[in-house]
């Protein structure tokens, strides 16, 4: 063998190491979910006795579902999570990209620069530390817990600060004051200018901000479940945790809560899949 | 139209920036400050009148022995899991940038437990150890074996291999992006110089990659630190409340015990050691950083 066959051997071998590397590792990880879907279509006895066998003694069976999604009121609680995740990050996006755009153009302004200090300092303080004044101050004082409103506007008032900051940096980077000051001359009032000409060219923020916050939402448990004491208005993750305390022994039924709750948000990734890693990198590359 | 005066930059700043001013202030500045103010007094949840005690809060937080056991068992978990999430994530990192057949499907796929909640990964988890392992575990020796969340070791394992399989796939993307910031040619430039493969990783590509390295940990124990929604249905604290990490225990003192003060005084001191530990690391990362 000549010194390039060998090399090109050698490529060829490591090729092989890492793809079965990957190959284990990806078994690895889907692991779990390929459990919870051999398990879903069993009755609570087989999945007992073998929770490794593919079908069960008694066969396959679909009546976990019915039963689930009655007594986690799925659709209910779906449309819940639906409502607070679409308006919460709708109202970010809007609320964030404003703000930023005042305190961009404006950066000798003092409070501009105050915010701007305050939010970002603000990153680092961890919900926990925020959580018992949250509920003193909204619930004791102003009583207006236990709404879907006001957790709307707590997801807001809680991204808003890493939101800014993000439009911060794509204004300050990729639209050119040039832009701005050619609309004015043209007759734009600032109002005009800031959703006529800047808010169309941050597209790619937008879709960040969006990926990453509507995520977020969807997935918070410990505020919702501060926020929201009636079973009415709980969302998907405070449904899951109050149906697996009382049905845990159920276990056939809460493998359908398991499989339902992560179903809408995999079946979105299948269709956004390139959208969400791209996005979800750039946020977190950024911020 | 005067654009200096006082009130135009007020009026301009609130037509843009007073909501979301407005919302950040009553979310995150307000609460914070009046958690201060809380620390100080012995409110019990429900009474209108909040008694000032002082800095009793504060000595019945240094007294709590099972306040700081769950602080020792947090920074435990942490340096695991931390270690763990950025090992694996690193060599995903690497095995999805090397130019193998299907890497964006590899990374579509690694992030996936990413996109669900803590909530329902924790529960899957519980399932998996509690049930598939069991019957593995059976299925090897033949007789009975135990959950490991039945013993405070194994719960803590539990927890750790939890985080990892979570995190590691957002890290993952961060260090992909970090292994594509590094130019083709100047891993090249060292291999003429006479650099194995691994020495071109080692002294070109890692030292270029700091950035990614430094943001990554941060994250990592951030995160790892204020762990809760997977605690809380993975182990609930279980076996003997062995498995509480500090979030569980700030939760549970405040809201299950209902001392407020107490609890809103512990969570400042875990804020407070987990700002210290990511400001440390961040200014450790960054002084080294070098620039091609």
């Amino acid at each position: 063998m000549t010194q390039n066959e060998k090399a090109a051997a050698a490529k060829k071998r490591n090729h092989a190491i890492m793809i079965t590397i990957l190959i284990i590792l990806f078994i690895l990880f889907i692991m779990p979910f390929i459990l919870v879907i051999i398990n879903v279509f069993k009755d609570k006895a087989d999945i007992v006795s073998n929770p490794l066998a593919l079908i069960g003694a008694h066969g396959f069976t679909l009546k976990n579902f019915p039963e689930a999604m009655r007594k986690m009121d799925f659709f209910n609680v779906f449309k819940n999570s639906l409502i607070i995740t679409v308006s919460a990050t709708f109202l970010t996006i809007l609320i964030s990209s404003m703000t930023s755009f005042v305190i961009v153009r404006n950066g000798k302004w003092k409070m501009c620069t105050a915010v701007f200090a305050l939010m970002v300092a603000s990153m680092v303080i961890p919900f926990q530390v925020l959580m018992v004044p949250l509920v003193s101050v909204y619930g004791g004082i102003f009583n207006i817990l236990n709404s879907r409103i006001t957790l709307i506007f707590m997801h807001v008032g809680f991204s808003v600060s890493m939101a800014t900051f993000m439009f911060h940096g794509a204004i300050h980077s990729t639209i050119p004051l040039e832009l701005e000051e050619a609309a004015l001359i043209d007759g734009c009032t600032r109002w005009q200018t800031f959703w006529k000409i800047v808010f169309p060219l941050l597209k790619p923020t937008i879709a960040t901000v969006t990926i990453i916050d509507a995520m977020a939402f969807w997935n918070d448990y410990l505020l919702p479940s501060l926020v929201l004491t009636r079973k009415e208005i709980y969302t998907i993750p405070i449904a899951t945790q109050q149906f697996y305390g009382t049905y845990s022994t159920d276990i056939g039924l809460v493998m359908a809560a398991l499989l339902l709750a992560m179903l809408p948000i995999l079946i979105l990734y299948l269709f956004l899949q390139k959208y969400i890693v791209a996005g979800v990198t750039s946020g977190a590359v950024k911020g | 139209m005067k654009r200096n005066t006082f009130s135009y930059k007020v009026k301009q700043y609130l037509m843009f920036g007073g909501v979301g001013t407005f919302l950040f202030c009553a979310v995150v500045i307000v609460p914070f400050i009046y958690g201060i103010y809380l620390t100080f007094t012995s409110w019990d949840g429900v009474s209108r009148d909040k008694p000032l005690v002082g800095f009793a809060n504060y000595a019945a937080a240094f007294k709590d022995a099972d306040f700081w056991m769950a602080m020792g068992r947090t920074v435990i978990y942490s340096v695991f899991a931390v270690v763990f999430i950025n090992i694996l994530a690193f060599a995903m990192a690497y095995l999805v940038t090397s130019g193998v057949k299907g890497q964006n499907f590899f990374r579509a796929g690694f992030f996936v437990p990413n996109l669900i909640g803590g909530i329902v990964l924790g529960y899957i988890w519980k399932f998996v150890f509690n049930r598939a392992f069991v019957a593995i575990g059976n299925a090897i020796t033949g007789g009975t074996t135990t959950s490991l969340l039945a013993t405070p070791r194994g719960a803590m394992f539990c927890l750790i291999f939890a985080s990892v399989w979570q995190y590691a796939g957002y890290m993952m993307l961060i260090y992909v992006a970090g292994f594509m910031s590094v130019s083709d040619s100047l891993k090249e430039a060292a291999m003429i110089d006479g650099c194995t493969p691994a020495q071109a990783m080692r002294n070109v590509t890692i030292p270029l990659m700091r950035s990614s390295f430094v943001q990554c940990i941060f994250l990592s124990i951030t995160r790892c630190f204020v762990i809760y929604d997977v605690n809380l249905s993975l182990t609930k604290g279980e076996p003997f409340g062995e498995s509480v990490m500090a979030a569980m225990h700030v939760y549970n003192t405040a809201f299950t015990y209902k001392r407020y003060g107490q609890g809103q005084a512990e969570a400042l001191i875990l804020f407070i050691v987990c700002a210290i530990i990511g400001v440390t690391q961040e200014w450790i990362g960054k002084k080294g950083e070098v620039e091609a």
